[in-house]
């Protein structure tokens, strides 16, 4: 009588043979490839030749100083509002998850306030600040002693304007990315933290924060970019980052495109690298989350380099190598 | 005379408008190991949450070794701890939950460390050396650099109690230790947990494990909606429950 289930089958002999199949063929994918093919050739072939780009130009500016200089605001720009945005984030996310009605309240207003008016109009609105308020004095309330006074148009400068009013902003964006990521973590987490009896500052900045970072990263990183390119628009108040240093040299030279052209590649450097140096703080945060952590590019590339050698594997040794 | 060390008298916690637990009185002495049967929803959880204030009573008292839980009492008024009393009561008892709830961010070892450190202030060195004398105690000696992803149920769930000893608690409380895990895993855990009461910690066991209940428990108690049906030796009331309600659960989960 023949037996329906076998046990044990684990004898080599036993082992069928690999499937070798005749794959099915993708004629439409051979007349994508052309497709894209040609038109990318098209593409070169036209910014090489055009001569109206004019890479002697871009050449001449790429590293001039005032282009430089310029990216180095932005670059500042981009990390203290982004310092600032964070901070205030975190600040407001957990005035936000407050039982207190009037904290979370005050967070709910907040937001409401800067996420619904464009940045552009809170960076002018910030920018004739003095118009509101034309001193500033440090000292208690309604008519109480006063410590010290500026005038508003001493303080303000437009690198400040920016950092305050790009900075602002950003905070209430990046409130509910926090938010998100601090609801992503279970309550058995807090539970554990408290019976253990830390304190609620102690489970949220050692217990959940650290594992709300996970779900927090992706958004910031993208933020981070975003902000990146942001800055553009203190050009509106005359403060000299990239964009506004470029327009300044064609407005002289008149050469808007090579120019522009320095400005996006640099915007585009600048990208990349963020970009980069989000996979590695995902994977630095991504820890216990998986069973593994996700190889480097660098070890993706070292692997595949042996494992292209003439040494042949069959596919089932190959996928098992890698777990 | 040293006094219990869990002393309940009519407890009572509502939801809203749901009354979890309706006057749920009892007494567990030092030592001891108290058992609670009973089907879902019964209050045995809420009750066992209530004993370390992760939960606040609505009426009653409650008191461990001796001292009201979340409150103080001078003449005849209540005063609420603060929050840094709460939890200096909460770090002397220790808890196991059914989803092992460890931190996933932090390797086995952490987890065990990270309270004496930043709670007990233990310092690094003693807080380690203590940490794997307690992951050896449990059987995961190898297992220190390992996340919890990487470790199973029943791994998961004995760090968990290694962490929870790591702080040196006077009573263990365990909230269906067992009820998350495979069946073939669920021989470890009691393991270790007989060995703890073997060693003379208090503990009250929320389980559904019957035979648990009848070798390593001192105290039976079986609730149902919110109150204690039966209670007494774990054999006796298993074996002839005098109760009509624990008879028809226990005849189910015999």
């Amino acid at each position: 009588m023949p037996e329906s289930v076998t046990t044990g089958t684990k004898s080599p002999a036993m082992r069928p043979d690999e499937i070798k199949a005749v794959p099915v063929r993708h004629p439409g994918r051979w007349i994508a490839v052309a497709v894209v093919l040609f038109l990318a050739v098209a593409l070169a072939d036209s910014i090489a030749t055009n001569e109206r780009f004019e890479w002697g130009i871009v050449r001449h500016y790429f590293f001039s100083s005032r282009v430089l200089h310029g990216l180095v605001l932005t670059l500042e720009l981009t990390v203290l509002s982004m310092a600032i945005g964070i901070a205030l984030g975190i600040l407001l996310a957990v005035m936000r998850l407050s039982p207190n009605p009037l904290v979370s309240g005050a967070s709910w207003l907040y937001i409401w306030f800067f996420r619904g008016t464009p940045v552009l109009v809170q960076i002018l609105l910030w920018y004739n600040i003095a118009a509101l308020y034309p001193r500033f004095s440090l000292g208690l309330p309604f008519g109480g002693p006063q410590f010290a006074h500026f005038s508003a148009a001493s303080l303000i400068t437009p690198f400040r304007v920016g950092v305050l009013a790009l900075g602002l902003n950003e905070g209430a964006y990046m409130a509910e990315i926090v938010r998100a990521g601090i609801l992503s973590v279970e309550e058995g987490q807090t539970d554990a933290a408290q019976s253990l009896g830390m304190t609620r500052l102690q489970t949220m900045r050692r217990i959940v924060l650290p594992q709300a970072m996970r779900v927090i990263l992706p958004p910031t990183g993208n933020e981070t970019i975003s902000m990146l390119k942001t800055t553009s628009l203190v050009a509106v108040i005359a403060a000299s980052d990239l964009l506004y240093s470029v327009q300044l040299i064609y407005s002289v030279n008149f050469r808007p495109i090579p120019l522009l052209l320095v400005a996006s590649a640099w915007y585009l450097i600048v990208t990349t690298v963020l970009t980069i140096g989000q996979y590695y703080l995902e994977r630095h945060f991504g820890r216990g989350a998986t069973r593994e952590l996700p190889e480097t590019p660098l070890q993706r590339l070292r692997r595949s380099i042996f494992s292209l050698r003439p040494t042949a594997k069959t596919p089932s040794e190959a996928s098992g190598e890698r777990r | 005379m040293t006094p219990p060390m869990v002393k309940a008298e009519a407890v009572h916690k509502s939801y809203g408008r749901l009354e979890v637990l309706k006057g749920v009185s009892l007494e567990v002495q030092p030592g001891q190991v108290m058992c609670m049967l009973g089907p879902s929803g019964s209050g045995k959880s809420t009750f066992l949450r209530c004993i370390n204030h992760l939960e606040k009573i609505n009426a009653g008292r409650l008191w461990v070794d001796g001292e009201l839980v979340g409150y103080r009492q001078s003449a005849d008024k209540l005063y609420e701890l603060r929050d840094s009393e709460v939890c200096r009561e909460r770090s002397e008892i220790g808890m196991v939950f059914q989803h092992f709830n460890l931190f996933g961010h932090m390797t086995a070892l952490e987890n065990v460390v990270e309270a004496p450190i930043h709670v007990k202030k233990v310092p690094k060195g003693e807080a380690f050396r203590q940490g794997k004398e307690l992951l050896d105690r449990v059987g995961l000696a190898d297992k220190e650099d390992n996340y919890p992803s990487q470790l199973s149920g029943g791994q998961q769930q004995r760090v968990a109690i290694a962490r929870a000893l790591a702080m040196q608690p006077k009573l263990m409380l365990f909230d269906e230790p067992t009820s998350a895990l495979d069946p073939e895993l669920v021989g470890e855990v009691l393991d270790v947990m007989r060995q703890l009461a073997r060693e003379g910690m208090t503990m009250v066991v929320v389980t559904h494990e019957i035979g648990f209940a009848r070798e390593a428990g001192d105290l039976l108690v079986f609730m149902d909606e919110g109150v204690v049906v039966e209670s007494g030796d774990p054999n006796e009331v298993l074996a002839s429950p005098k109760q009509e309600r624990t008879r028809s659960f226990l005849s189910k989960v015999l």
